[in-house]
């Protein structure tokens, strides 16, 4: 017993700071966490922006401001590069739910945008334009789904890693496409704009925009999947094999037919990002059609915890400190890692913020410390 | 008696619970202490802040009559604090031996001398007579066996306060009894032991004082020989209760479930249940005792179809309706529904398979019947009202019927799940470890739903852990070990004792192989029984 007071551990003595969870945020609490995460990213932006470049840091905010709002055509833009990234979220929404971890629709996005150009290269002068759109769809949404069916085939009868199974497959779909340019162009990395004078297989031109159909399509799909996802005998059912395949099974739910039909449409939407990005902006096919917005749609899907509706948010906020951020570049001619810092500050405070809504820091001998963010 | 240990106002919250309040006692040297509670009383957290897993909100901890910090498990082993988990904290792979070091900072020069551990870890087991050798690997041991290995564990470090959480919850009634010698071995040397249990004959056979918690609330503690199982109960719930399970005699028993042969080979290859045969009847409940892991999940989930036994064996139906019996085996659940076989089923692990953690009430109670109707939609009215009325007839408490299930406490979360389960017109009712974890008050409600259903002609089927219960409540009980059906024998006359031998029949030989101690058993229980 003595051990205790030799070993010296016997004076009393709380952890400087200790984190527990907490329970039930108001509403207000919310906002109000929220906004202050704001404020702090914009002050810890303003010293970066002074310390580093001495420019006015409220000038440089106007920038990143304009950018999005300056114009509305830069208000199409923007909107236009939201939609493309919104509608790979939107497609990975049901496989994520299901805790499939779908990371290839970088590859999916682009096989469906290969399978589009394809139809608009041969296909193109040879059918009237209503039936060649009908089959760019269902040539862009099959091509999606085939590239999620092998990960789901494998995954639902073997139990295969579906991480590294749909990661591997963008490789695939990037060397075939990059295999593709090569034969139809020789050694060129892009096929170039197809059909740039006939614009045949191009979205038509809708309330003056070029790209108003995209960004239709998009918001249809993204009220379409919130529906489909609460509201149907089929969410319900990606719900409880995403929750724990051993009650699925108890409910009788056939997991390995769930898992298939699930991942064949979260395939076939991101196919049909493709289609939107191939024939509704790029008009042409490359390695970089999907540009990364494969992945960035993940974190985009994972922040809105799968709700469709949050990740239009999201992707708005990526999407403006991106275009904020490549305008403040090219204004004050910065280097462009530097308008990366500025506009990732934000970004890490606002995300940053979520650890202050789920945990309370309790510091010694106060009771409890808020938010952290004052 | 010199104080081990006194705590003062001890206060515990996660988020918005507050686990304990206020909490002050006394732990003594020389004495066994039980801490007694229903679920949710706060007791493992407390034992928990002793050794150093939680840290309190406030109050003080004295040992031997100095305050002290306990930050971390490493400062309650400093003070001589060992507590042996519910859950065993062990390698598998390892011998007792190194399992023992595990952790321990070894001498400072020179290579571990694994002799003068294995001697000094046979000198712990000579003066307990534990059975264990220091070089025997965990995974050849028997539950009993891990038990004492954690046991020698805390010893070997000098604990001299050992704090024991639910001991007997995986014993048998003589394991429990030999750990019980142990115990009192240990107060003969002046050790402080605290054993955590809601068994209330466990309390009065083993403990000198008995302290009480409700609700992380400190209600008062008593001497054990002033204490009747039934003061000790009003103490734990707060208000006046009656300990007796009733036990309506059946009325038209009718054949609902014949199972033959039942072989199931389990995913490592080796067999789980092994040539299960025995009948089930319409208005009786059958139950089912045996160590766990000896087989009794497996059977439930054959039964439900969850697993696809061996060829050969046969599980049927007889429906009430019809003359013809069903043949189950090699049908999926969805099958075995549509085939109209009112199956119902109460799984142990209820958040990880009876329900889905994340959804609330009215989403869980349409999981087996969501695909009703040609609509692509869910029909979510239904399923809502069956919520409400689920939780005003069981009184669950939850703040709305869409809250997770999963914040609710265990017995809400049971009661939702049989309450679900029964609503469902079941003729055939199984349930495992249906009360679990429950408090009195929960239990009893769940006993008198299981005797309703009985009453209503529903074959109920109760797989248990407390021999008490089972005695009390069933009219048969079948005796499973180590994957067979060591007897079958008549809930009225059935004794404690007779179950435990039952329970450890079936005794490994030299070649590996296991072998029935009296094989012929089986018939003669069970036809003694079985008739009506």
């Amino acid at each position: 017993m003595n051990k205790a007071i030799e070993v010296g551990k016997s004076e009393h003595r709380e952890p400087f700071l200790r984190i527990a969870r907490r329970d039930g945020v108001s509403p207000g609490r919310k906002i109000g966490v929220r906004a202050a995460s704001i404020v702090i990213a914009l002050i810890l932006d303003a010293l970066f922006i002074v310390v580093v470049t001495g420019l006015n840091p409220l000038a440089v905010y106007a920038e990143i401001f304009k950018a999005t709002f300056g114009t509305s055509l830069r208000f199409m833009w923007m909107l236009r590069d939201m939609a493309a990234l919104l509608c790979i979220g939107v497609a990975l929404a049901p496989a994520f739910k299901m805790r499939f971890w779908n990371i290839g629709a970088e590859g999916q996005v682009l096989m469906g945008g290969f399978a589009t150009a394809m139809c608009m290269m041969f296909l193109g002068q040879k059918l009237p334009t209503p039936v060649l759109f009908l089959v760019m769809v269902i040539a862009s949404l099959a091509a999606g789904a085939l590239w999620s069916f092998f990960p789901a085939f494998f995954k639902a009868n073997w139990n295969t890693n579906e991480t590294l199974f749909t990661l591997m497959m963008n490789y695939v779909a990037i060397q075939i496409v990059a295999y593709a340019t090569n034969i139809l162009r020789g050694q060129a990395s892009s096929l170039g704009t197809i059909n740039m004078g006939s614009k045949i297989g191009w979205f038509p031109k809708l309330l003056g925009y070029d790209f108003t159909l995209n960004i239709l399509i998009v918001a249809v799909l993204t009220v379409a999947m919130y529906i489909y996802l609460k509201y149907t005998k089929h969410g319900y059912e990606i719900s409880v094999v995403g929750e724990s395949e051993k009650t699925a099974k108890y409910a009788g739910i056939d997991v390995k037919r769930v898992t298939i039909r699930t991942l064949l449409l979260s395939g076939a939407i991101c196919g049909l990002c493709g289609f939107i990005i191939v024939a509704g902006n790029k008009h042409t096919i490359s390695t970089n059609t999907a540009g990364g917005d494969g992945f960035t749609a993940i974190i985009v899907a994972w922040l809105a915890k799968f709700n469709t509706f949050y990740m239009a948010l999201i992707s708005f906020l990526l999407v403006f400190l991106e275009k904020g951020a490549g305008q403040i570049a090219s204004t004050y001619g910065l280097n462009e890692y530097i308008a990366d810092i500025i506009s990732g500050i934000i970004l890490f405070c606002i995300l940053g913020s979520e650890f202050f809504l789920n945990y309370r820091m309790i510091f010694r001998h106060k009771e409890e410390k808020g938010g952290g963010v004052k | 008696m010199e104080d081990a240990i006194r705590l003062v106002g001890i206060t515990k919250t996660f988020g918005e619970i507050r686990a304990n309040r206020d909490i002050s006692l006394t732990i003594r040297r020389g004495e066994i202490l039980s801490l007694l509670g229903e679920n949710g009383s706060g007791k493992t957290t407390l034992m928990n802040i002793l050794s150093g897993i939680y840290f309190p909100d406030a109050g003080q901890v004295f040992v031997g009559g100095r305050e002290v910090t306990i930050a971390s498990p490493k400062d309650a082993f400093d003070l001589g604090i060992g507590m042996i988990h519910q859950h065993f904290k062990l390698v598998d792979v390892f011998t007792a031996a190194e399992n023992i070091i595990l952790g321990l900072p070894g001498e400072r020069r020179g290579r571990l001398d694994m002799k003068a551990v294995e001697e000094k870890v046979r000198r712990i087991c000579d003066r307990y007579g534990f059975d264990i050798e220091p070089d025997q690997k965990v995974y050849e041991m028997t539950v009993s066996q891990k038990q004492t290995l954690e046991i020698v564990k805390v010893l070997y470090r000098g604990a001299d306060i050992l704090i024991l959480d639910e001991p007997t919850a995986v014993l048998t009634p003589q394991e429990t009894e030999k750990l019980f010698a142990v115990m009192r071995e240990m107060k003969k040397d002046g050790r402080a032991v605290v054993i955590i249990t809601h068994k209330l004959h466990e309390v009065l056979s083993v403990s000198d004082r008995v302290s009480i918690l409700r609700k992380g609330e400190y209600i008062g503690t008593v001497d054990t020989k002033d204490a009747t199982e039934l003061s000790l109960t009003e103490m734990m719930v707060g208000k006046k209760v009656t300990l007796d399970i009733e036990r309506p005699e059946p009325e038209n028993r009718v054949k609902r479930i014949e199972v033959k042969n039942l072989n199931v080979m389990g995913p490592e290859g080796v067999p789980v249940l092994k040539d299960i045969s025995f009948e089930a009847y319409g208005g009786e409940i059958l139950g089912i005792a045996g160590i766990s892991g000896c087989g009794q999940k497996e059977l439930l989930e054959a039964v439900a179809g969850l697993t696809i036994p061996m060829a050969g064996s046969s599980v049927e139906y007889f429906p009430p309706d019809k003359d013809k019996p069903e043949q189950l085996v090699g049908r999926s659940p969805r099958e075995i529904k549509d085939m109209g076989v009112h199956l119902s089923f109460v799984p142990e692990d209820r958040l990880g398979m009876g329900l889905v953690a994340s959804m609330g009430m009215a989403d869980n109670m349409m999981l087996k019947s969501y695909e009703k109707g040609s609509s692509f939609f869910v029909e979510k009215k239904a399923p809502r009202e069956l919520a409400e009325a689920v939780k005003d007839e069981l009184a669950v408490v939850t703040p709305s019927v869409g809250y997770p299930v999963r914040r609710l406490s265990g017995g809400n979360v049971q009661k939702v799940l049989v309450g679900r389960e029964i609503a469902a017109a079941p003729s055939v009712l199984m349930t495992a470890y249906a009360v679990r974890g429950l408090d009195i008050g929960t239990s009893y409600q769940i006993y008198h739903l299981l005797n309703e259903q009985k009453k209503k002609g529903v074959a109920v089927i109760y797989v248990g852990e407390d021999l008490d219960v089972l005695i009390d409540l069933c009219d048969r009980i079948l005796v499973l070990c180590a994957g067979q059906v060591t007897g079958i024998v008549d809930g009225r006359e059935a004794t404690k004792e007779g179950i435990g031998l039952l329970m450890t029949k079936i005794a490994r030989t030299d070649d590996g192989h296991r072998h029935l101690g009296h094989a012929d058993t089986t018939e003669t229980t069970e036809g003694g029984a079985a008739h009506e």
